[in-house]
C-alpha cells in the first residue's frame, strides 16, 4: 500500500506500483489539469510539485511517491490567486492552454527557489516545458512580473 | 472585467428553463428563422444568441478553439452589434451541425467568413429588443437606442434592461438582413479590443477541458497499435502477454479503410482496459506481424533525389505570361537555385484523443476537432450512422495546426466503442502522433531568373514538386491541387514580364495533410530566398530588391487561359490582391527592424514577405551566428495587414506563435521515412522550439478598415526565408535545404 497526499488530501493506492503518477492523477483522481504530452520526460506538460519541487509526473512511478506530498495545478492555490497564475492572466500567456499547467507549475517552482531569476535562469528552468503554440516570450515576461509580485 | 462563464450544454439545459428569445440565421447572411421560446429539450435551428429573462446573453461559438481564440473573437463580434454587456455573456460551444454554417477551423477564415453573419445576428437581436421597448412605451423605435444591455428612450428618460425585454422581443418578427442597421466602426465597443480569452481563467487553474480530459460514466480506455507503414495490414498477432496485463480486458483487430486515406482510421490492434496505463502497457506487450504493403518501398532520401530530378525537367504548366526562354536568352545574367523542405508533423501538445459512445444506431463523440461537420459526414458515410444519430461535442483542442482537421482518431474511437458496446477513450501516445500523422508534404523546387544589365528581373521560372493533399482524398493523385499551387507559386505578384510556373509529378507514399500555412511554407521559403540570391547577383540590397520586384501598387491577378488564380476561393472583386499593401508591410517591417543599421559582427538582417490566406505579412529577422556556427535570434519584426482587427492582442499572440512555429521548422523540423516507416518518435528526435530559441517578436499591426482576413497561418511562411536571408547576410552562407540543423557548422 502506497500512501501519499495530493493537494493536501491523504490518499492510499494499491494498484500497479509502476504506473506513472500522471495516470493516477488523471484517471483515478480526476485531476486532469496535469497533462499528458510525451510520456518520456521531454515536454513538461505533466509537471507537478513533489514536496514543493517541480517533477515530471509521467516519469514518476507510484512506488516513488510513497509518503510524498503532491501538488497539482488544481492545488497550487485555492482560487487561482498564486502570483504566477495572476501574472499569467496579466500577460495573457495561454493560447490553446494545453501546456500551461506544466509551465505554471514549473515557473512556481523556479520562483520558490529563486525569487529574482535572470533570463538565463528562466531559460534553464523552463527549457523542459514545450509550448507548441509558442507562448514563450509571454512566459518569460510573466515570470518576471510574478517575481516582482512575490 | 469578470471572466465569462462558460456553460456546458448540460448546464445550459438546467439553467434556461426560464424563457427567453433566440435568433437564427440561414446562410449566407440571410435571416430567415423566426425566434421562439426556449425550451429545455428543443433547440430551433440556426441559433447564435439567446437571451433569458434575467438578461443573460448566451452566445453560441460556432467554431471550436485550438488556441486561435475564436471562442472569444466570434462572440466579441456578435456582442458588439448586440450592444451587450460583456460581463453578462455566456459562451456555449456549438455541436457539429450544418445549421451553424461553416464550423471548420483550418484556413484562417473563421473571422473572415463569420464576421458579417455574426454582426447581423447581433444587430437583429438588438433591433428586436429596441422594437419591444418601443412597443411597450408606445413610442417610435427610431427614437430609442440600445446601449450596454439596455434600451433607452432619451425623450422620456425611460430605460429597460434586455432581460425585461426578452420575452416581448421573442414575439416579434425577425427583421430581414436588408433592414438591419449595422453599427459604425467608430462605435465598436468590443471589436478592436483586447478582450481576454473566455477560457483564460480556467486554463490557469487547470480546469479547462480538452478532448483528452473527457470522462463519461462507464468509460473504458484504449490504446491502438497501427502498422508502421501506411497501407499495411495485420498479418497475425499474439495477444497472450497483453491479456496478462492487469486491467486489460479485450484485444482485437480493428479494420482500417482501403484506398485513399481520407478521414478513415488506420486499422491495427486495439487493447481495451480499465485505465490509460493498462491499455498502454497491454499495447506494448502485443506482438504483431505486419504485411507492410506497397508503401514499404518509401525512402524519403531517395524520394528527395527523385523530386529534385523532376523539377529539372519540364512539368505541368500552371502559369505563363510572356516568353520565359526568350527572356532568359536576352538576359545579361541568369540565376538558378534549388530548394528543399522535408516532411513535417504537427506535434500538437495534446496528442490525438477522442471518446466515443455507440449505443445501438446512435453515436456520441467528444473530440478535439477542427472539422466538426466533416467528421460527422465521414462517420455517416463510412460507418453508416444516420446523420441525425451522430452527436459531435467539440472540445477545446490542445493545438490543432491542421492535424485535428482529420477525423481518423475519432473514427477509430467509434469503431472500438461499437465493438465493445461501451464508451471508450482512445488516447494516442506521442509516438503514435509522430508516426501516424498526415504529414506536411516534402517539396523540391527549382527557380531560375534572368536579369538585365541593370539587374532588373526580366524572366522568372519556378518549378515545384510535392505529393499533394489531393492524394489523401483521391488515390493516385500526383499533381498539386489548385489551392496548393496558388500558395506561393502562381500567386507570386512580382512585376516581371516573362513568367513560367510548373508543377512536376509526385506520388504520395504517406498520408499528406494540411499543416499550418500548408504549401506556403515551402514556396515562400524558396521564392523569398531566391529574391535574396537575385539581389546578390544584381549587387542590390535584398530589401530594396524585393520592393522593386513588387513594382507599382496595383491589383494583381495573373489569370489567363493558362493560369488559374485561386485567391483563397474568394472573388478578386471582394478581396483583391493589392501589391501596395504587401509593399507597405515590407517597408514597415524593415523600418521597425532598423534595416540598414550597423550590426555587430556575426549579426545579419533578413527580410521575407508573403500574402497568404488573404493577409499581407512581412518579417525581418535578426540573427547572430557565432564562430562555432551556433545561431541565436535576438529579434524579429513582423508587420501584418489582416484588414480590420477584432482582437489585437490575439493577433499579436498568433504572430508570436507563428514565429515560434517557424523557428521549429527552420532549425530542426524533419520527418524522414525508411522502408515506409517514420524514423522519429518523440520530442528527442523531432525537436521543436524551446524557450531558449524563442525570439522576441515585435508585432506591428497595420491599421485598416478593409475586410478582416485571417491570422492563424499567415505569420508562418515568411519566417524561415527571413531567417535564411539573415544568415546569409551574417555569414555569406546560403542555406537551400531545411532544416538548418548543423549546416552552419560545416
Ligand atoms: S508528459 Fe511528462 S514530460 Fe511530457
Ligand atoms: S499554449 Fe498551446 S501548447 Fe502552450
Amino acid at each position: 500500500m502506497i500512501t501519499l497526499s495530493v493537494n493536501g488530501e491523504e490518499r492510499e493506492f494499491d494498484g500497479d506500483p509502476e504506473m506513472p503518477l500522471l495516470w493516477y492523477l488523471r484517471d483515478e483522481l480526476g485531476y486532469t489539469g496535469t497533462k499528458f504530452g510525451c510520456g518520456a520526460g521531454l515536454c513538461g506538460a505533466c509537471t507537478v510539485h513533489q514536496d514543493g519541487v517541480a517533477t515530471r509526473s509521467c516519469m514518476t512511478q507510484m512506488l516513488d511517491v510513497d509518503g510524498v506530498a503532491i501538488t497539482t495545478i488544481e492545488g497550487l492555490s485555492k482560487d487561482g490567486s498564486h502570483p504566477v497564475q495572476l501574472a499569467w492572466i496579466k500577460h495573457k500567456v495561454p493560447q490553446c492552454g494545453y501546456c500551461q499547467a506544466g509551465q505554471i507549475m514549473q515557473a512556481a517552482s523556479l520562483l520558490a527557489e529563486n525569487s529574482n531569476p535572470s533570463d538565463e535562469d528562466i531559460d534553464t528552468a523552463m527549457w523542459g516545458n514545450i509550448c507548441r503554440c509558442g507562448t514563450y516570450q509571454r512566459v518569460r515576461a510573466a515570470i518576471k512580473t510574478a517575481a516582482g509580485d512575490l | 472585467m469578470r471572466a465569462i462563464r462558460n456553460v456546458s450544454r448540460r448546464g445550459f439545459l438546467k439553467s434556461t428553463a426560464a424563457a427567453g428569445f433566440i435568433i437564427g440565421l440561414q446562410l449566407p447572411n440571410k435571416i430567415v428563422q423566426g425566434q421562439q421560446a426556449v425550451e429545455d429539450d428543443k433547440f430551433a435551428p440556426n441559433l447564435f444568441v439567446r437571451i433569458d429573462d434575467q438578461g443573460t446573453v448566451t452566445i453560441i461559438a460556432p467554431r471550436p478553439d485550438m488556441g486561435q481564440a475564436v471562442r472569444t473573437a466570434l462572440p466579441q463580434i456578435l456582442a458588439d452589434e448586440l450592444e451587450a454587456d460583456w460581463d453578462r455573456i455566456e459562451v456555449e460551444q456549438a455541436l457539429a451541425d450544418v445549421k451553424y454554417g461553416p464550423q471548420g477551423v483550418g484556413a484562417s477564415d473563421s473571422v473572415r467568413d463569420s464576421f458579417m453573419m455574426l454582426r447581423q445576428a447581433g444587430a437583429a437581436a438588438r433591433q428586436m429588443l429596441v422594437q419591444a421597448a418601443a412597443n411597450e412605451w408606445g413610442v417610435d423605435a427610431g427614437d430609442c437606442e440600445a446601449r450596454m444591455h439596455k434600451v433607452y428612450h432619451p425623450a422620456s428618460g425611460r430605460s429597460a434592461d434586455y432581460g425585461e425585454l426578452a420575452m416581448a422581443a421573442s414575439t416579434l418578427p425577425v427583421p430581414d438582413a436588408d433592414s438591419l442597421t449595422l453599427k459604425d466602426a467608430a462605435d465598436f465597443r468590443y471589436i478592436g479590443q483586447d478582450m481576454e480569452i473566455v477560457d483564460l481563467r480556467d486554463i490557469v487553474r487547470g480546469k479547462a477541458q480538452y478532448g483528452i480530459d473527457t470522462v463519461v460514466p462507464g468509460m473504458k480506455y484504449a490504446s491502438v497499435v497501427r502498422c508502421p507503414v501506411f497501407g499495411g495490414k495485420v498479418k497475425s498477432f499474439d495477444d497472450s502477454a497483453a491479456l496478462d496485463v492487469a486491467g486489460v480486458e479485450r484485444v482485437f483487430e480493428i479494420e482500417g479503410g482501403g484506398g485513399a486515406p481520407s478521414y478513415n482510421s488506420l486499422g491495427g490492434v486495439a487493447v481495451v482496459a480499465n485505465s490509460t496505463w493498462a491499455a498502454k502497457k497491454g499495447a506494448d506487450a502485443l506482438s504483431i506481424e505486419w504485411d507492410m504493403g506497397p508503401n514499404a518501398v518509401y525512402n524519403s532520401d531517395a524520394y528527395k533525389t527523385l523530386l529534385q530530378e523532376r523539377v529539372r525537367q519540364p512539368g505541368k504548366l500552371i502559369r505563363e505570361q510572356g516568353d520565359v526562354e526568350q527572356g532568359m536568352a536576352s538576359a545579361a545574367k541568369t540565376v538558378e537555385a534549388e530548394y528543399y523542405v522535408p516532411h513535417l508533423v504537427h506535434a500538437t501538445m495534446e496528442p490525438m484523443a477522442a471518446v466515443a459512445h455507440v449505443e445501438g444506431d446512435k453515436v456520441q463523440l467528444w473530440m478535439p476537432t477542427q472539422d466538426p461537420q466533416g467528421t460527422k459526414s465521414f462517420i455517416n458515410q463510412a460507418l453508416g450512422f444516420a446523420d441525425e444519430n451522430i452527436t459531435i461535442n467539440c472540445t477545446l483542442m490542445g493545438g490543432g495546426f491542421g492535424r485535428k482537421s482529420k477525423a481518423d482518431f475519432g473514427v477509430e474511437a467509434v469503431r472500438i466503442s461499437r465493438e465493445i458496446g461501451a464508451p471508450v477513450k482512445v488516447t494516442w501516445s506521442r509516438e503514435n502522433e509522430i508516426q501516424h500523422g498526415y504529414y506536411h508534404a516534402v517539396c523540391a523546387q527549382r527557380l531560375r531568373a534572368g536579369l538585365d544589365h541593370d539587374g532588373r528581373a526580366i524572366a522568372w521560372h519556378h518549378c515545384t514538386a510535392f505529393p499533394s493533399i489531393g492524394s489523401t482524398f483521391q488515390e493516385g493523385a500526383t499533381y498539386g491541387l489548385e489551392f496548393e499551387i496558388n500558395q506561393g507559386v502562381v500567386d507570386v505578384p512580382f512585376d516581371i514580364p516573362n513568367i513560367r510556373c510548373e508543377n512536376a509529378e509526385a506520388e504520395a507514399h504517406v498520408r499528406i495533410g494540411w499543416f499550418r500555412s500548408v504549401c506556403n511554407i515551402n514556396h515562400a521559403f524558396a521564392f523569398n530566398s531566391f529574391v535574396s540570391e537575385m539581389a546578390e547577383a544584381a549587387g542590390a540590397d535584398p530589401g530594396a530588391y524585393l520592393l522593386q520586384l513588387m513594382g507599382e501598387p496595383r491589383y494583381f491577378d495573373p489569370s489567363n487561359e493558362k493560369t488559374k488564380f485561386w485567391n483563397y476561393g474568394k472573388e478578386t472583386a471582394d478581396y483583391p490582391f493589392d501589391t501596395g499593401r504587401l509593399s507597405h508591410v515590407i517597408r514597415v517591417a524593415m523600418d521597425k527592424a532598423g534595416w540598414g543599421r550597423d550590426l555587430p559582427k556575426g549579426h545579419g538582417l533578413g527580410v521575407a514577405a508573403h500574402r497568404s490566406f488573404l493577409t499581407y505579412v512581412a518579417a525581418v529577422v535578426e540573427v547572430a551566428v557565432d564562430d562555432n556556427g551556433d545561431l541565436s535570434i535576438p529579434a524579429v519584426h513582423y508587420a501584418v495587414d489582416c484588414g480590420l482587427v477584432v482582437n489585437p492582442d490575439r493577433i499579436r499572440a498568433q504572430v508570436e506563435g507563428g514565429a515560434v512555429y517557424g523557428v521549429s521548422l527552420a532549425l530542426n523540423g524533419e520527418i524522414t521515412m525508411r522502408e515506409g516507416a517514420v524514423e522519429q518518435s518523440n520530442f528527442h528526435d523531432y525537436e521543436v522550439c524551446r524557450i531558449d530559441n524563442a525570439p522576441e517578436v515585435h508585432v506591428h499591426i497595420i491599421e485598416s478598415d478593409e475586410k478582416p482576413t485571417g491570422i492563424g497561418e499567415p505569420p508562418v511562411p515568411p519566417f524561415a526565408p527571413a531567417l535564411i536571408n539573415a544568415i546569409h547576410a551574417a555569414t555569406g552562407k546560403r542555406i537551400r535545404t531545411l532544416p538548418i540543423r548543423d549546416q552552419l557548422r560545416a
